[in-house]
């Protein structure tokens, strides 16, 4: 029962400084909308895929990518609090660290959904109309999916000790995991190497998923994408805890 | 005997450098305990290490009967931290700061609310306590970390230079505030400082700490009259040097030029005896034995007050979450 309040805590903290933080809310909307808006609609003008305007065909990958992004960027708060010692007061704190984890991931994936769920508010303003249950589905899709890249997040942060450190880091497993994920491409007809690449980047089944849902088009089994996006979460969150155990001030 | 802290051999290595080298201290329950040191000399180390947030190269240490290595989760339940460097949120109220240690430590629900009310009393921020600590001072920002600190009533207290970068007036706040706190909530409290006047007007004793050993450990007085009494520093002419000899408590002298160095035996003694056989006096100056002298004595160097390790939080501060 304490670890739950402990675990609230931790949560409720994250959610509270992110509610303050407004540049912060402002600012992860910025660039999903512009890649929807600004490259979307440019490309869009000219360019249809399997029959759907290429704005409408990004715009599941463009929610993927706004996950992907806000989600893994996240982990860098612990390397903040590191900084400003007050982590301290968490580590020190009679919680179990996996207590803390599980509050950090919770705190992380609220502050991602709220800024999903505006992100699909604005796709109602540019003519995607997604009926209630098809965004449920995405909502908990993109809930999942931020459970396993905030975990990984986390992890990284956990073992980073500077913020330039972990941008470097985190830059380089977030820009190939969105390039290679399908998120701006059919993944039908690619040459091999590609298709191969594609395959073991877990980002993909994601934006397959979510894309079957949005528009219909879907290359994998719902099943093999789903099975993959649990067994990415179980992964990152076996990693996120294990480095929050070891880590040290 | 039980103590409250013991430790054992506790030693902390960074390759070849010996951060705490063999410590061995022996806290009474309720006492005031200082460890006073030049930045480097391994006390934030040694706290940190009894703290349960690093671990041991060797050696151990109990606080409050538990293990430091065996039993961190019953150590943590028992100890409560001021940090050397503000780790309170700055984007959370100093209230919500308080409920969240709260949660953190487990306390019971029916006693969050009024332990809140009562530690935010006791270091005078009630009427602050709902705003942002962002727009706290410095002073502030301590005060709410010492409330904190004994927010669930932990038998032990520690404070890693509690009084850092605070301004000389801001100082003698905190101290009332910490003096206060001890004799209300009766814990022990190791505070670690390199302030020699902090440590002789707080502690109930005082180890001194260089290279990571304990080099001297005593109540403060002692410390000091180990080393003979006070100086007595006299420029005159002509004094008549036999018969101040013949002074009780005068210890030695040394004379250069016209200016006359006299060592007390004690502390007490008739300034009026020397003057009346200084000769004709321009000046007088009473040197009191300071802990800095202690420190001289046995290391050949000074504690430099100014070294202090401030600058990183203010550095940090302009730029955090841009």
């Amino acid at each position: 029962m304490s670890e739950i309040e402990g675990i609230y805590a931790v949560w409720l903290r994250e959610f509270k400084v992110y509610l303050r933080e407004k540049e912060r809310v402002i600012s992860s909307l910025v660039s999903p909308i512009l890649w929807l808006v600004a490259f979307g609609t440019g490309l869009g003008s000219v360019v249809t895929i399997e029959g759907v305007n290429y704005r409408t065909y990004i715009y599941p990958g463009i929610l993927i990518m706004s996950v992907l992004f806000s989600s893994l960027f996240y982990g860098v708060y612990v390397i903040w609090d590191r900084k400003l010692d007050f982590l301290k007061e968490v580590l020190v704190a009679p919680l179990s660290r996996v207590s803390i984890f599980i509050g950090k991931v919770l705190g992380g994936c609220t502050t991602v959904m709220v800024q999903t769920t505006a992100l699909l508010l604005i796709g109602y303003l540019i003519n995607l109309y997604l009926p209630p249950d098809v965004f449920l589905k995405v909502f908990l899709l993109l809930f999942l999916l931020s459970i396993a890249l905030v975990s990984l997040g986390l992890s990284i942060g956990a073992n980073m000790k500077s913020p330039e450190g972990f941008m470097l880091v985190a830059n380089f497993v977030i820009w190939p995991m969105f390039f290679f994920s399908g998120a701006l491409f059919p993944l039908s007809n690619l040459p091999a190497w590609l298709s191969g690449v594609t395959s073991v980047n877990p980002v993909t089944y994601g934006v397959d998923l979510v894309r079957g849902a949005v528009i219909g088009i879907q290359h994998f089994p719902a099943f093999v994408d789903l099975g993959v996006i649990l067994l990415f979460s179980l992964l990152a969150i076996a990693a996120g805890t294990w480095s929050f155990r070891r880590m040290h001030d | 005997m039980q103590y409250t802290i013991e430790t054992f051999d506790l030693c902390k290595y960074y390759g070849k450098v010996k951060a705490v080298d063999r410590l061995n201290l022996r806290i009474k329950k309720g006492e005031i305990f200082g460890l006073l040191g030049p930045n480097g000399a391994g006390k934030t180390t040694a706290i940190s290490m009894l703290c349960t947030i690093l671990p041991p190269t060797s050696g151990t240490a109990t606080v409050n009967g538990f293990d430091i290595v065996r039993e961190p989760a019953e150590v943590r339940k028992s100890i409560g931290i001021v940090f050397q460097q503000p780790s309170v949120d700055d984007l959370l109220t100093g209230r919500e700061n308080l409920l969240m240690h709260t949660l953190l430590f487990k306390m019971p629900r029916e006693m969050r609310k009024k332990r809140i009310e009562e530690v935010l009393r006791l270091v005078d921020l009630e009427k602050r306590a709902d705003d942002l600590v962002k727009t706290y001072s410095g002073g502030m920002r301590r005060r709410l970390e010492l409330a904190r600190g004994m927010m669930h009533h932990p038998a032990v207290l520690f404070l890693d230079e509690p009084t850092l970068g605070l301004d000389p007036q801001t100082r003698e706040h905190m101290w009332k505030y910490i003096l206060e706190l001890a004799r209300k909530e009766k814990m022990t409290i190791l505070l670690t400082t390199h302030y020699m006047e902090e440590a002789e007007l707080l502690c109930d004793r005082v180890g001194i700490i260089d290279s990571g050993r304990i080099i001297a450990l005593d109540e403060p007085e002692k410390l000091k009259s180990r080393l003979g009494g006070d100086k007595v520093i006299i420029r005159t002419k002509n004094p008549n040097i036999a018969a101040l000899r013949k002074i009780d408590c005068v210890k030695v002298i040394h004379r250069k030029g016209d200016l006359l160095q006299i060592v007390l035996e004690s502390r007490e003694c008739d300034l009026r005896k020397i003057i009346l056989n200084a000769g004709k006096v321009k000046s007088i100056e009473l040197k009191p034995t300071t802990l800095n002298d202690v420190f001289l004595h046995y290391t050949g160097r000074q504690i430099r007050e100014d070294e202090a390790e401030g600058g990183f939080w203010q550095r940090i501060m302009g730029e955090r979450k841009t």
